[in-house]
């Protein structure tokens, strides 16, 4: 016997899922604490695709509850359109199964590894089955299936399946029990708080053993669907265009006008001509050598773009910028949405958002949240394209200290959306350092560094001269005790100057001649509201302008004046009486507002 | 004036800078003062009066800077503390004024130039001088020798006193408030400030004093104010002419202007202090020439300075014109005892007689 057919004896084919059992880091499976993220990662990508698919506002539970010393049973349920039951095998027990791996547009999950590879890890490590619940509609009974996966053919296997009661009308819930730990609980929740701010249209609520959090939505607005394009001639693979021609049936003309996009019947013209192929020839009958051709001149035809307002959804400025305001305190955040643009043939585009101040930890590098398809990418931080280029702006110029990294009070979202993410391995965890992409998240950022910047310096001057008014503010007390040293008098109350200086509302009461007057001066840059209660025991009587409610208790009038009153504006009332009681002041924060009572003094 | 009348004025006049302030306040206005911008810009020269005067630019000094703010408390400070002083009849130095202030916090001074400068905004603000607040400056007064005599009140009491026969060699010395001098009498002809001691002393010495009957006042370089109003009133009370010999250069040029016209730092009071009728005797450029007298080739320094006085309203005369483009022309410059060079008395038995002779001082 030789040596090779030795060899030939040990060589026979792998099942894709022999080959994931070997190979679980690929996946995200490398350590029972980031399965669990992995797991719960996959699943609700999952539910949030399909309510954006189904359309509706996605409203997603997540559950992890300890079931044995190390076995945690982790729930993922939806109100997404829901599974046929035909399908729900397929979708949870077999690896390389989905609906969009061969479509061309944004979506989170794409080649229907992530929820299957999870029902495979449970099985490994427990041997329990999956339980899924799936109910297509209100007029449809839910499915329940209890799901294995053969290890050697990568086919389903049906544990049990049955029809059950349910009280959501459509939806998905997905119950995996592994072994696992709750090492990463901090990260998890990290994730559900990513999640949560790139997906500003969906409610996740969580039960994690006894706690309860709840991530809600802070837009009611459901976020177009992106519709699949055609591929673009520069970006498709010889494999796959070999596939396609295989696959045709009409001319070689004919398949490149209608499988790709851009190209019309001139340009199909200009490629084949390119090709040396003659439009005419039988586009399955090409040659190996013809098939490279044809990809060549199509790589080397100048043809548009691809199409890109369809395939992409941005998450948009606005709601970028409200989603990070709902989870983290700031008192700086601005979003861009850059124009999407292609790699190779593969449309996208970058969004970013620069946050500063307010509960940020104040020391250390800035946080970097990187989403891919509203996906956050929590793992792999440093071999990420992103934040190579939030390391590459020269953050200095924006008044940012840096070691590396920006530091400081410093958060920057990056979200890079596109037909195909290219991520540097298949657990998806880092953006591939790709030229066309890195330029358009360093403008971004560079766009955001300069507004940052703007803000910065102006609150410095602000902060500046606030200093500057306070200083004023502790010596004009001092001119007044000594001013009055002099003439003898009683040291008159500085605090309306004061509230002048640091520009404050100032509300004065003063009675003279049997009148009292009420007078209200905004020294702020901002309108103000506010209302004035003044008790006393004068009724108000013939007041100009008249209180906008008086009542009495025990021969003391409250009087109460509503007044809105314009930056630099000036406002008063007048009325008989004697003055005395006392003043209130509501509807301002009482650290803008100065009282003075000119009768107490 | 009798001095109680005097600093019960002085008292109200500071007072009523702190009262507005007080009022300011009352009304929830943030303090603030106006004075004339005491800058060389806003400095102009009077024709009527023939002194420099501040012009109208005024800036206001209001509590709402840090800076402002300090500068009125420290006001306050320096108006409480002369309340005090002139109630109570003392008097103090600017100096010990600036020493005062260190019990003061805040309202402490920085510099000696600070308060004396706040000083001088006092006398704006009240239209008096700072003798009137009971202060004076640290430097003694020039000295005077002639036949003049004068009353001085002092705090030991009034001395008559003649400044010829009651004093010694050195001659009177003015007193830093001029204000305490009854001008008496005198048997002068006319008054002549001089600039150096040198040259004073040799007049005393040679007897000059006598044998024109001339008044010396030695102005000990630039004058003092105490000088410069002395010079005033005694050509304003006995119509006497008042001659300033200096050096032969253009800063010797700027002491006469100061004595005739005024100064930017006193410009506040210059109608009190400048005696626009005073003249030049010398040294002129064109005696360096005529009397071939030793001397020096000018400086960088002193050509600009010459070059600006050209353009100064107060040499704007024909005189000086020639004088200083002559001067331009010899490059050169002369001290007062270059005289010497030509013997001792040459400067009192030649020189003077020829110069107020041409003057038409004497006949």
């Amino acid at each position: 016997m030789t040596l090779a057919d030795e060899l030939a004896r040990q060589q026979r084919s792998i099942s894709v899922a022999e080959f994931f059992e070997k190979n679980k880091h690929l996946l995200g499976f490398d350590s029972p604490t980031r399965g669990i993220i992995t797991t719960i990662k996959e699943a609700v990508d999952n539910a949030l695709d399909a309510c954006e698919e189904a359309r509706v506002l996605p409203d997603v539970f997540v559950g992890i509850k300890r079931t044995g010393s190390e076995v945690f049973r982790i729930t993922v349920e939806d109100n997404g359109p829901g599974i046929i039951p035909a399908q729900v095998p397929f979708v949870f027990g077999k690896l390389l199964y989905g609906s969009r791996f061969h479509q061309i547009r944004q979506s989170r999950g794409q080649q229907g590894i992530g929820i299957s590879a999870a029902v495979l890890y449970a099985q490994l490590t427990t041997g329990l089955p999956t339980l899924v619940i799936s109910r297509t509609g209100p007029d449809n009974p839910a499915s329940r299936f209890l799901l294995q996966i053969n290890i050697n053919t990568n086919e389903p296997e049906v544990v049990e399946q049955s029809e059950v009661e349910w009280d959501r009308t459509h939806g998905t819930r997905v119950q995996i029990e592994f072994k696992s730990s709750m090492a990463a609980k901090k990260r998890l929740l990290e994730y559900l708080k990513y999640t949560s701010v790139v997906n500003p249209h969906a409610r996740i609520r969580v039960e994690l053993d006894d706690e309860t959090y709840l991530f809600e939505r802070v837009s009611d607005e459901v976020i177009a669907c992106p519709q699949a394009i055609k591929p673009h001639p520069h970006g498709i693979e010889i494999g796959q265009l070999m596939r396609m021609l295989g696959a045709e049936g009409g001319s070689c003309g004919e398949f490149l006008v209608e499988n790709f996009t851009r190209i019309g019947k001139k340009t199909a013209e200009e490629i084949c001509r390119n090709a040396g192929i003659p439009p005419a020839t039988p586009a399955a009958s090409l040659t190996p050598a013809e098939q490279k051709r044809l990809l060549g001149a199509m790589q080397g035809v100048k043809v548009p773009a691809p199409p890109t307002q369809t395939c992409l959804s941005p998450i948009g400025e606005e709601l970028i910028t409200r989603g990070l305001e709902k989870e983290f305190q700031m008192d700086f955040v601005r979003s861009r949405t850059r124009p999407s643009s292609v790699y190779s043939g593969h449309p996208f585009l970058v969004e970013a958002a620069i946050g500063y101040g307010g509960k940020l930890p104040p020391d250390g590098n800035a946080q970097i949240l990187r989403f891919a398809n509203r996906v956050p990418l929590l793992y792999q931080q440093g071999a990420c394209a992103i934040t190579g280029c939030v390391a590459g702006v020269s953050w200095k110029n924006y008044n940012v200290s840096q070691a590396g990294l920006p530091t400081g009070p410093l958060l920057i979202l990056v979200h890079v959306a596109s037909t195909h993410v290219p991520f540097t391995s298949e657990s998806k965890d880092a953006i591939a350092a790709i030229p066309e992409i890195e330029r358009e998240v360093t403008l971004v950022l560079q766009e955001l560094g300069r507004e940052l910047k703007t803000y910065l310096s102006r609150r410095d001057k602000n902060r500046l001269q606030e200093d500057r008014a306070r200083a004023v503010c502790s010596i004009i007390p001092e001119i007044a005790a000594k001013v009055a040293e002099i003439v003898d008098l009683p040291v008159p109350d500085t605090s309306a100057i004061e509230g002048r200086i640091m520009r404050k509302v100032v509300v004065k009461k003063m009675s003279r001649d049997g009148r009292v007057r009420l007078e209200v001066k905004n020294y702020t840059s901002q309108p103000g509201a506010l209302t004035i209660y003044d008790i006393s025991p004068d009724s108000g009587e013939g007041s100009d302008p008249k209180p906008a409610i008086v009542t009495e208790l025990d021969g003391e009038h409250t009087k109460v004046w509503h007044v809105e009153i314009e930056p630099g504006g000036a406002w008063s009332a007048e009325y008989f009486g004697a003055g005395g009681g006392s003043l209130e002041i509501r509807g301002m924060p009482p650290e803008h507002v100065v009282v003075v009572d000119l009768d107490a003094q | 004036m009798p001095s109680d009348e005097m600093d019960q004025k002085t008292q109200e006049r500071l007072v009523s800078i702190a009262m507005r302030w007080y009022d300011q306040m009352r009304e929830s206005t943030i303090p603030s003062i106006s004075l004339p911008t005491r800058t060389k810009q806003n400095i102009e020269f009077d024709d009527d009066s023939e002194v420099w005067k501040y012009g109208d630019r005024e800036s206001v000094r209001s509590a709402h800077t840090a800076k402002s703010a300090l500068h009125l408390l420290k006001m306050s400070y320096v108006i409480s503390f002369l309340k005090t002083q002139l109630r109570e009849k003392r008097s103090s130095t600017l100096r010990e004024l600036y020493y005062i202030s260190e019990g003061w916090k805040r309202a402490k001074f920085s510099a000696q130039d600070e308060s004396n400068l706040l000083i001088e905004d006092l006398e704006i603000l009240t239209d008096l001088q700072r003798e009137a607040f009971h202060l004076r400056p640290e430097e003694d007064g020039a000295t005077i020798f002639g036949p003049l005599r004068l009353k001085e009140m002092t705090r030991r009491g009034e001395r008559v006193i003649h400044c010829q026969e009651d004093v010694g060699e050195a001659g009177y010395q003015i007193p830093s408030n001029v204000e305490n001098i009854d001008l008496l009498e005198h048997d002068a002809r006319f008054v002549i400030a001089i600039e150096t001691g040198g040259m004073y002393a040799r007049l005393i010495e040679n007897g000059f004093d006598q044998d024109y009957q001339a008044i010396l006042v030695h102005l000990k370089g630039q004058p003092a104010r105490s000088t410069r109003r002395m010079l005033h009133r005694i050509n304003e009370e006995f119509g006497l002419p008042v001659l300033v010999f200096t050096d032969g250069d253009p800063w010797s040029y700027r002491i006469y202007a100061s004595v005739a016209y005024g100064a930017i730092k006193s410009a506040h009071m210059s109608e009190l202090l400048a005696t626009p009728r005073a003249q030049f005797i010398g040294v002129q450029p064109s005696d360096i020439r005529d009397y071939n007298l030793p001397s020096d080739t000018l400086t960088e320094k002193d050509v600009a300075a010459l070059q600006s006085e050209i353009s100064d309203p107060r040499f704007a005369s024909e005189y000086w014109r020639t004088q200083i483009q002559l001067q331009l022309k010899l490059n050169l410059k002369s001290e007062q005892q270059a005289f010497a060079a030509r013997g001792l008395d040459f400067v009192t038995k030649e020189y003077l007689p020829r110069r107020l002779t041409e003057m038409g001082i004497l006949s």
